[in-house]
């Protein structure tokens, strides 16, 4: 595809141009690498691992910490795609945790204005972190590693201010009980549909007929929610494009009239409140919060976008990836339980996975756009 | 000053731009009309882009007369001067290679379908005309999906110059254009460039090579040390001519007849 100067003059098909096949066409999406990986990981767990694993109740066992690092994986993946990092997700999980916290028991807030407040808030700095990137021009890396440590430390102060001395706040399902939002954010979902499953014996149940697992958790509700819409909104629409276009080329999307500064922001704002949702659901979810909570989140979800084939260059990259690249992580933290190898293996794997990740990424790319 | 008579589409009078102490544009005149292509000739240093970013809104003039269809107007953003009709096809600026061709073409204008919030991007018209238009240029892309970087850089040119023809500019503004570019794949930009002027455009083509220049241009405005030399029609100067006065003449040629041959 040299040139098509062959084709001007007679406006006929360029002979040189190659028919497209189905494996080329297949290549050229970035999601291929994280499916891959998927299937090569449950086979490595269907052969190695105690057969629990894939039963219903396996299942949720490692799609559980999957969603919640897929939460912040897709807001992440967005990021990317837009062209910006944000290294400081983790903390700001931690962060909101302890504001979504300190609003119920410390202001003693109703469950909705705590969960509205802490949402404005995460915004709020994502709004900061966006802005002090577009206005300084400073790599995103930079300004966000600064508020890794700022909320970490902020989230320290903050807690022992708010509980006395501790870095551990408790007592929050205490005063959440009885608010009917704890359906949306805490517990199990389809109860009813999970009880009847297991009267007609299509799932696990005990003696007594009740099912063995007794819904499905939220968060991986909110996991395939938000996976479905951010693939819609950046593969379906005019943001999306725009987004693609703001982590291509910057000036180039500026010139074509893009407003790449509001993308930007926006797409900060987004990724800031993906850590709210993770800090709300978690802290609902266990009834307390501490300043560990999303410790080096920020990294998993980068490595589980870019398995997803995100480019660390940005303007390329894909929600679906990033999606199987958070189930993949599940899979291996939890499974690795199942089997007789040791669980620090767990480490070794995820750096691995990300050089592997990134190598075949390069390799996708440069298949995809023919660079020579 | 346009070549048929009539109000040029664009022009400038006196224009000047100072950046603190530098004068980049020092008193320059110009003009295009429907149908002509202007080639803004210059070396180096001459204002060529401080005078193509004023023009597309990059930058406000700090003095002089800038009229669009003969009313003084002036520009806040690039936005304005594309609203007004006035499109820039930067030399290596204008495409995300990364992105499909659709995506690119209608990158900042798409075309929506449905209501909010299921307004979406209209893939199936955007593809069908992106095809239809690289098509009418010649350029049968039969995957309208496929990403720009594949295409080489005329092709890239092309797609650019037709997108800003499909939205309606009437002045077409090209930054270098064929300076990146092999002779074949210069020969196809030129030939398209000739074609949309032929549909009634005006073309402002930036160019350093005088040979580009000649093959295309029915007038040349050449530039130098942010002052316009004067503006030739076709007819009026030869290539050498040309050339002479873009580097401003003596040095190149004593270096040509010590090289025996036209630099």
């Amino acid at each position: 595809m040299a040139d098509a100067s062959g084709a001007l003059a007679t406006g006929k098909r360029d002979e040189r141009i190659k028919d497209i096949s189905f494996g080329a066409r297949l290549m050229r999406r970035p999601e291929l690498g994280a499916i891959a990986g998927l299937v090569l990981i449950t086979l490595a767990f269907l052969t190695m691992a105690n057969s629990t694993m894939f039963t219903l109740s396996g299942v949720i066992t490692f799609m559980s910490p999957a969603a919640q690092l897929g939460i912040l994986a897709i807001g992440a993946a967005l990021l990317m795609v837009g062209g910006e990092f944000d290294l400081s997700v983790g903390s700001m999980v931690a962060f909101a945790g302890l504001m979504f916290g300190a609003c119920l028991t410390a202001l003693h807030l109703p469950l909705w204005l705590a969960i509205i407040l802490t949402f404005a808030f995460a915004a709020a700095f994502g709004a900061l972190n966006g802005q002090l990137v577009l206005r300084t021009g400073l790599p995103s890396f930079i300004v966000t590693l600064a508020f890794l440590f700022i909320f970490r430390g902020l989230t320290l102060v903050g807690l022992k201010w708010a509980t006395g001395g501790s870095t551990q706040m408790r007592g929050i399902r205490e005063v959440v009980q009885g608010s009917p939002l704890l359906e949306l954010f805490g517990g199990e979902a389809f109860t009813g549909l999970f009880e009847w499953l297991a009267r007609i014996g299509l799932i696990d149940a005990f003696k007594n007929g009740q099912p063995k697992v007794t819904g499905l958790p939220v968060d991986i509700l909110w996991f395939i929610g938000l996976a479905i819409l951010a693939t819609y909104i950046l593969t379906r629409t005019r943001i999306g494009n725009w987004i693609f276009a703001a982590g291509g080329d910057a000036t180039a999307a500026r010139n074509s009239g893009v407003p790449v500064n509001r993308v930007k922001t926006a797409l900060f704002v987004t990724t800031a409140c993906c850590a709210a949702l993770v800090a709300i659901l978690t802290v609902l979810d266990t009834g307390s919060t501490d300043a560990r909570r999303g410790f080096q989140k920020e990294f998993e979800a980068i490595i589980a976008a870019v398995i997803g084939g995100c480019l660390l260059t940005g303007g390329y990259g894909s929600v679906v990836g990033a999606f199987f690249g958070a189930i993949i992580f599940g899979m291996v933290l939890i499974g690795l339980t199942y089997t007789t190898v040791d669980q620090d293996w767990y480490l070794v794997f995820l750096g691995a996975m990300l050089l592997v990740a990134v190598l075949f990424n390069n390799f996708i790319r440069k298949r995809a756009t023919g660079e020579r | 000053m346009a070549s048929n008579g009539s109000t040029p589409l664009i022009e400038v009078k006196n224009l000047a731009k100072h950046f603190g102490s530098v004068i980049a544009l020092n008193g320059v005149s110009m003009g295009v009309g429907a149908g002509e292509v202007l080639c803004l000739l210059g070396d180096n240093g001459a204002g060529k882009s401080t005078l193509i970013k004023t023009l597309s809104g990059v930058h406000k003039p700090s003095s002089g007369e800038f009229l669009v269809d003969g009313q003084p107007v002036v520009f806040q953003s690039p936005r304005d001067a594309l609203d007004a009709g006035i499109a820039t096809v930067y030399q290596d600026l204008a495409m995300i290679p990364l992105m499909s061709i659709t995506r690119n073409f209608f990158m900042g204008r798409e075309p929506t379908r449905g209501f909010w919030p299921f307004k979406f991007f209209d893939f199936s018209m955007a593809d069908r005309v992106a095809r239809e238009e690289m098509l009418r240029i010649g350029i049968d892309v039969r995957d309208p999906e496929q990403a720009v970087g594949t295409l080489s850089g005329g092709e890239r040119q092309c797609v650019a110059i037709a997108r800003a023809v499909y939205f309606g500019a009437k002045v077409l503004i090209l930054d270098e254009p064929t300076s990146a570019l092999g002779v074949r794949q210069t020969s196809m930009v030129l030939k398209y460039v000739n074609l949309v002027r032929e549909k009634g455009l005006g073309v402002i083509f930036i160019t350093h090579n005088v040979r580009h220049a000649h093959a295309v241009g029915n007038r040349f405005t050449v530039l130098n040390r942010g002052q316009t030399l004067g503006t030739f029609t076709k007819g009026e100067v030869n290539l050498e001519e040309l050339q002479n006065l873009m580097a401003g003449g003596k040095e190149l040629q004593a270096l040509s007849s010590e090289l025996g041959g036209t630099v």
